[in-house]
């Protein structure tokens, strides 16, 4: 450890930039797969576990355009509004029943959406690892010690921009103000004349449709294979948990805290560690809010 | 059939089923054993779980840890060079036990793992009751992955390449047979001290936590100590037959351990199927669960878990009182509840 | 239905359950079909290496019986394979393998896929004494507990990586000056395959710059490159099954990596030459066979002969997995021993397995008396510009160093 630090601090200095580079474009793709989860756990309640395979998903759709040559563009614009339709069923048939229920049922529910899901995933694509090379350049700075691929920075716009249009279309549009009138007190918003029915629903299938996007993104830059869904849920919940519901500015920063994080205990611990920090930032958050609600005697609810 | 002959009914079937279901389907010992195991953890699950309404989905943490420890004392206790030397062979040193010192082994490693979870579980209780609802629920599930995690990194256990328990002395059938009655006894006793702890104060308090924790606070029950104990006594059990589970395996590594995404999720699965909050619901649900995953398992090969997710999914949404649950609202008298019938209230479902 | 309750119904319901399965019963020799049974990961973790392993049995089978089938005692047998699905765990394929044996009867067994199911499944065919010949549980850890009954075709896993150390010493002026790099997932089989290199490292006096254990749920190495890159290692050794080999030549590709060797293992299954070509290119890939093996038998013909065979069945390989060629040599067993025991008793099978002496299309087999195979070495190939796979039999013939501009 001591010599990873060293690595790090006096031998070779530059590398900073390439664990913060890659701290933030994990952390880019990991605060896309969260938005959609903080969106339906604040308006609905509901903790959705399959969210990583909603990711997953989105990623093989990319992988089957991609074989059939479609370009990067087109795919995009392809799977995310497929995703969101499939979002809107899967409310209709499985969610809108359990929308005012114990919060666990949802919890449950959605894990055994996520077992349907990667088995089905598993039938028609095999189990084998995929991923997509779209074979776009690669950017290097400070005589190679720095290598950033257009794809990540691709995601990395991406990312932003989602997250730039879903803070303003919350803000500003009628849609967006019928979704936090709902999630703040859905009755009142029922007596104002909103359809809260519609509202969860487009809120659910939202979550899709973004799930579908962050899913694009992590087949052009890593791997993905049926069963990888939970790593993306376990990383979404951590991110939630940690910023908060409702705080979407405090989504993306606990996103790219996170990957900061994961990577940097990666070089300096080990990287056996690195699925055990985001865990573990998820246990310390949890627990420093403990200790700050205690002093008012209260609980984290 | 008299009200009092009614009551031990299913336990007479299910005692029959527990003595002779190995003797009249030897083949079949393992797979009633594994039943035993789950209805045990359905049942400690829901102790804390329905009962006291802390939803956990991190016991698991205590099913891997115990399996862990019991395989230290195993073969530390009588192999004199250690687990650390054992697991940096590689696999190279094969220790060779009598027959004594396996059983003896199994039977302090058994006891460690208990120790082990309950000690754990305090450390835990520490800094886990201050959360409710689903940050408990996400807060244990973070435990059990860290715990899964930070074990494969230590090198004395074997890191990743797991560790090769002690081979059991004796005949196949003989292995099965006692292993299952490990699991029948654990599982008996469980039961009966969880159906006593249901009708002490204590279980009466357990239900104040859950239906309105503030309140119960409020009234002088010592909340924090309740829901110690409660966590507690699943976790000990559930070290216990984490230790039981690691020697019916044969080699420990992480993912049989620390089944996360299965066995963590299956005993929620299993007491909620049945009916959570109900000392049966557990046990229903986990013969239900269990007969349908074998079922699907032997008949459906790689199909099995696109239906065990149906399953959930259907059972969830369109059923999620339970079977004790529904049970209880159609024939309420079954259940000694009496209902008013000018005021038709639905009887909750626990 | 008042007087019985839920309860009791259920406890009912779960005795008669048990009744409806006391049902299937497949005896070892099923007409003129011998059953050998098979655990086989066709769901988890394993599902990839199990589907290529699944087929090799498969291909062989049919093979075996289009040519007649196997004779016994004067009369021609069918081979069968009854496979469960391990689901990757080995609490799992434990229960199963005795239910193959205990409840189907079978007395024939083909391993697992992993060592790691294949150390869960020993025992349990050991003490029935059932023989089984595996094809896909490398760890040396198998033989060294005296098991009588296991038999495996495949080269143990520490040497995997073992020939690609030799190289880098053999490159070296001094070999002790050689830094090495590894990369190993945390798995069982990895961590063998690390225990090689490993020992291999000591031998020579080499040292090691970065030892990572990468966790089986990611996939992102870059931590472990940027460390590449900032200490400049002589030799990069990576193994983490088809998602390690997958993550690394895409990131390698990414970060512009050049090391003067790069060894991993996988790189076939994982199609790195057809997803990566430029990163992938002087890939050392260590496999269990190669299709050009100038070896044959009667039965499959030369490597090349079964290499068509099988791609023709399976249309999907560009480049068939050795997990596919070694199952089908462990059916081939199989048959070659119960014409040399002209029996079905299992006792006289297993003999007859320790006995096989044979070359094969997948090489040649002579089992150790524990079991393991120890006529067949462990091959090295090196990936080429062009994008073949060309073997590498010694230093001098690799391509040296690797310099791929990206």
């Amino acid at each position: 450890m001591l010599d990873n630090l060293q690595l790090l601090f006096v031998w070779a200095p530059i590398i900073n930039v390439q664990v913060i580079l890659e701290g933030i474009f994990v952390g880019a793709v990991f605060a896309l797969s969260a938005y959609g989860l903080a969106l339906v756990w604040g308006v609905m309640n509901i903790k959705n576990l399959a969210q990583g395979d909603f990711v997953i998903m989105g990623g093989y759709m990319a992988f089957s355009l991609h074989s059939m040559h479609v370009p990067l563009p087109l795919i995009l614009v392809l799977v995310v509004p497929t995703m969101f339709i499939f979002g809107w069923i899967i409310y209709v048939v499985m969610i809108r029943r359990i929308i005012d229920q114990d919060m666990f049922v949802s919890l449950l529910a959605t894990f055994g959406l996520s077992l349907l899901m990667q088995q089905v995933m598993n039938i028609f694509y095999g189990p084998e690892v995929q991923t997509i090379d779209m074979e776009l350049p690669v950017y290097d700075a400070f005589d190679g010690f720095v290598t950033i691929p257009a794809s990540k920075i691709i995601s990395l716009v991406m990312a932003g921009i989602m997250a730039f249009a879903v803070i303003v279309f919350m803000k500003k549009s009628r849609l967006g103000q019928s979704i936090r009138a709902t999630a703040q007190d859905p009755r009142a918003a029922r007596v104002l004349g909103i359809n809260t029915d519609r509202v969860y629903a487009f809120t659910f299938a939202f979550n899709a449709a973004l799930c579908g996007a962050a899913g694009v993104l992590v087949s052009i830059i890593w791997v993905i294979q049926p069963f990888y869904g939970i790593t993306y849920s376990v990383r979404s919940f951590a991110i939630v948990t940690a910023a908060g519901l409702g705080n979407m500015p405090g989504v993306i920063a606990a996103g790219f805290g996170i990957g900061l994080f994961e990577k940097y205990v990666g070089v300096i611990i080990g990287t056996a560690y690195e699925v055990a920090a985001p865990v573990s930032i998820l246990l310390m958050v949890l627990i420093w809010r403990q200790i700050q609600m205690k002093r008012n005697r209260q609980v984290v609810k | 059939m008299s009200d009092t002959q009614k009551k031990f009914l299913p336990y007479i079937l299910l005692g029959l089923l527990g003595i002779f279901g190995p003797i009249l389907f030897p083949n079949y010992t393992l797979s009633i054993a594994y039943l035993w195991m789950m209805i045990l953890m359905a049942s400690t699950w829901d102790l804390l779980g329905g009962q006291m309404g802390y939803n956990s989905l991190g016991n698991i943490t205590f099913f891997g840890v115990g399996m862990y420890v019991s395989a230290i004392v195993q073969i530390s206790f009588f192999y004199e060079g250690g687990v650390g030397e054992y697991t940096s062979a590689m696999g190279s040193i094969k220790p060779v036990f009598t027959d004594y010192e396996y059983f003896a082994g199994l039977f302090w490693g058994v006891i460690a793992a208990g120790i082990a979870s309950l000690v754990l579980c305090l450390i835990f209780s520490s800094f886990m009751f201050g959360l409710r609802g689903p940050y408990f629920a996400i807060g244990s599930l973070g435990l059990a992955i860290a715990a899964a995690e930070l074990t494969i990194t230590i090198d004395y256990v074997g890191g990743a390449s797991g560790i090769q328990m002690p081979l059991f002395p004796g005949e196949i059938e003989f292995r099965s047979t006692f292993f299952y009655i490990i699991c029948f006894v654990f599982t008996i006793v469980a039961h009966f001290l969880l159906r006593w702890i249901y009708s002490t104060q204590f279980g009466l308090a357990i239900n104040a936590i859950r239906d309105d924790e503030d309140k119960a606070e409020a009234m002088g029950i010592p909340t924090l100590t309740y829901k110690r104990i409660g966590w507690c006594i699943a976790a000990v059990f559930m070290g216990m037959i984490g230790a039981v589970a690691g020697n019916m395996a044969g080699f420990i590594d992480k993912e049989v351990a620390y089944p996360i995404p299965t066995f963590g999720i299956f005993m929620v699965a299993m007491a909620l199927l049945g009916g959570k909050g109900t000392l049966w619901g557990p046990v229903i649900g986990a013969i239900l669960f269990h007969v349908v995953k074998e079922a699907t398992w032997t008949y459906l090969l790689n199909l099995q878990w696109v239906a065990l997710g149906l399953i959930l999914i259907v059972n969830i949404v369109y059923f999620q009182q339970g079977i004790m649950g529904w049970l209880q609202t159609k024939f309420p008298e079954m259940f000694g509840i009496t209902v008013d019938s000018s005021s038709r209230d639905n009887v909750k479902g626990g | 239905m008042k007087h019985i309750t839920i309860k009791t119904m259920v406890a009912g319901a779960a005795v008669a359950a048990s009744l409806a399965f006391a049902g299937s019963a497949l005896a070892k020799v099923e007409g003129d079909t011998i059953i050998l049974g098979s655990s086989i990961s066709l769901t988890g973790k394993y599902a990839t290496n199990g589907l290529h392993t699944q087929r090799g049995y498969d291909y062989a089978v049919k093979i075996i019986n289009a040519a007649g089938g196997v004779k016994v005692g004067g009369k021609s047998y069918k081979l069968a394979v009854k496979y469960y699905d391990d689901e990757s765990t080995p609490a799992r394929g434990a229960q199963l393998a005795e239910r193959l044996i205990q409840q189907d009867g079978v007395e024939y067994m083909l391993g697992p896929y992993s060592s790691g199911m294949t150390k869960a499944i020993a025992p349990v065919s050991e003490k029935f004494g059932v023989p089984m010949v595996e094809a896909e549980g490398a760890s040396r850890s198998l033989f060294t507990q005296g098991y009588k009954y296991l038999f495996a075709v495949l080269s143990t896993s520490e040497q995997y990586l073992a020939t690609a150390i030799d190289f880098a010493a053999a490159k070296a002026g001094n070999a002790s000056d050689v830094r090495v790099a590894m990369a190993f997932e945390g798995d069982p089989f990895s961590m063998d395959v690390r225990a090689g290199v490993v020992d291999k490292i000591n031998e020579y006096g080499m040292k090691v710059v970065i030892d990572d254990q990468l966790p089986a749920d990611l996939s992102d190495m870059s931590t472990t490159l940027t460390k590449v890159k900032a200490l400049k290692p002589d030799i990069l050794v990576v193994s983490g099954h088809s998602k390690g080999a997958a993550t690394a030549a895409r990131q390698i590709d990414e970060m512009k990596i050049n090391v003067d060797m790069i060894a991993l293992t996988h790189c076939e299954a994982a199609k790195v030459q057809e997803k990566f070509p430029n990163a992938s290119t002087g890939f050392l890939c260590p496999t269990q066979w190669v299709e050009s093996l100038s070896k044959s038998d009667a039965l499959f013909g030369s490597a090349a002969e079964w290499n068509a065979g099988f791609k023709a069945d399976y249309p999907s390989y560009t480049s068939v997995p050795y997990q596919s060629a070694q199952a089908s040599a462990a059916v081939l067993v199989f048959a070659k021993a119960f014409e040399a025991a002209n029996s079905f008793d299992k006792d006289k099978v297993r003999d007859a397995i320790a006995a096989v002496e044979m070359e094969t299309f997948y090489g040649d087999i002579k089992f150790s008396s524990a079991g393991n195979n120890i006529a067949k070495p462990m091959f090295m190939r090196q990936i080429g510009a062009d994008g073949s796979y060309a073997l590498v039999e010694s230093a001098d013939q690799m391509a040296f160093p690797r310099k791929v501009s990206y």
